[in-house]
């Protein structure tokens, strides 16, 4: 269960983070405290259930995801189809998100939500066939035998438009940064509009932590999990998610907001036709 | 310990099942939905196919989302909102689920069931591939990939200028 704990851990980093990059590293411990002190406010025929059902279960999703993370050659649990469990643990972001935005009965919220939901959809595909590229390029969906099968040569270096979609979907999957949208200020926070207290405490956490995982599993499908020279392999897994996790967390600082429309054309036409691309070159390379 | 789990989640989806009927609100009845899949890709990891319980739960996230989703394109009521039922025929509907289920309860009786042949393979997923595909595995990763790029074309083409369509 420690790897639950460190992928926590680098949450709370990621946060920290973020604040620094705006100036204020405190801001996130500050805006937690307040937030825990803050009464919630009710909308007016809200479905508290589906919305606390939304909240609650991004974080619960994340920590379930973090569960099949290698660090070296530790991890909580040795799934044989851990790439799948992971996938399956991500997509549960698209109910959080859209109960949320539907449960407080509220039209910007909704629109967030459905937002969400198309955004998901189109960077879903891109998405399963980046981490189907690197399964196929190891003959397996376990993220150990992945990890392993990268002695020598990163499947970063031979599948580069894999691991950028990957990191690119990954940004939409945490609607973060530049992909967002379905939280932006354009609808008056979209999604979490209405979210206010430990509610909204709660699903910024599960989105941090989202991000940790997907920045955490980037290492073994593609940076070679925990190889690395003098340190042992928990540790080089660790400095590597960092790495990933400081760039993702950066993207949100330096790159402006995508207009929907445009990033979900984009998505469409040319990530699926170029992930569909490298994964036949891979195919025919290991086949 | 298995036996618990496995009995407590089967009545978890069958009630779960059952409450798609009961509640007044699309959403919840799309998620009750959703929770008696989930029971029921559990009960699916618990008998150690793992993929195929994983996948379940993976997929049936998706579809019940895409649903909600459909739900706001077509319904009356748009975003499903107002109070709904899943009760329609009510009278009707009670006269063939019940003669359905002894239909299919009798048939538990009746026909002699099967003994057991051999034991499970190693690799449920792959002897799962093998045995759907077989020696058809090209053919079927061809049309597979054929028939993506015919929904992603569509979707390319009927989209074609956004949300607002030429004018705007």
């Amino acid at each position: 269960m420690v790897e639950v704990v460190v992928i926590g851990a680098l949450a709370v980093a990621a946060a920290t983070l973020s604040g620094a990059l705006a100036g204020r590293p405190a801001a996130p411990f500050q805006e937690a405290v307040r937030l825990l002190t803050l009464q919630r406010r009710a909308t007016h025929r809200a479905d508290r259930l589906l919305t606390t059902v939304g909240v609650v279960s991004l974080p619960v999703a994340a920590a379930l995801a973090a569960l099949v993370v290698p660090f070296g050659d530790r991890v909580a649990v040795g799934s044989s189809v851990g790439v799948v469990w992971f996938n399956a643990m991500e997509v549960v972001a698209w109910a959080s998100v859209w109960l949320a935005g539907w449960g407080v009965n509220s039209a910007y919220a909704l629109v967030g939500g459905y937002r969400f939901l198309a955004q998901g959809l189109a960077y879903e595909l891109p998405h399963m066939f980046a981490l189907i590229t690197a399964a196929l390029g190891a003959h397996s969906l376990d993220l150990r035998v992945i990890a392993a099968a990268q002695h020598g040569l990163w499947f970063a270096v031979w599948m580069p438009v894999a691991f950028a979609v990957y990191l690119l979907s990954t940004l939409a999957m945490t609607f973060w940064g530049p992909l967002g949208h379905p939280v932006g200020g354009d609808l008056a926070g979209g999604a979490m509009a209405e979210l206010s207290g430990p509610d909204r405490l709660v699903l910024l956490a599960g989105r941090y932590g989202l991000l940790a995982v997907a920045a955490a599993v980037a290492v073994p499908l593609f940076l070679g999990g925990g190889a690395g020279p003098l340190l042992p392999g928990w540790l080089w897994s660790l400095v590597k998610a960092c790495a990933v996790l400081a760039l993702l967390v950066w993207t949100r600082g330096r790159v402006p907001v995508l207009r929907m429309d445009r990033a979900m054309a984009a998505a469409w036409t040319v990530l699926i036709p170029a992930v569909l691309l490298q994964m036949l070159v891979v195919g025919i390379v290991v086949v | 310990m298995e036996d618990a789990a496995f009995w407590v989640l089967a009545v978890l989806a069958v009630a779960a099942g059952a409450a798609v009927f009961v509640v007044d609100s699309m959403a919840r009845a799309t998620f009750a939905l959703l929770a008696s899949f989930l029971c029921v890709g559990a009960e699916l990891l618990l008998i150690d196919l793992h993929y195929l319980g994983v996948l379940v739960v993976l997929m049936m996230i998706m579809e019940m989302l895409v649903m909600a989703v459909f739900m706001v394109m077509y319904m009356m009521n748009p975003a499903g909102l107002m109070p709904m039922t899943m009760m329609h025929n009510a009278r009707g509907a009670a006269g063939i689920s019940v003669a359905l289920f002894a239909a299919l309860a009798a048939g538990i009786f009746a026909v002699p069931w099967p003994e057991r042949a051999g034991r499970p393979p190693r690799d449920p997923t792959f002897a799962l591939g093998e045995s759907i595909m077989g020696p058809k595995m090209l053919v079927m990763m061809v049309i597979g990939i054929a028939i993506l790029a015919t929904m992603i074309a569509a979707v390319v083409l009927a989209t074609h200028r956004g949300r607002y369509g030429d004018d705007a």
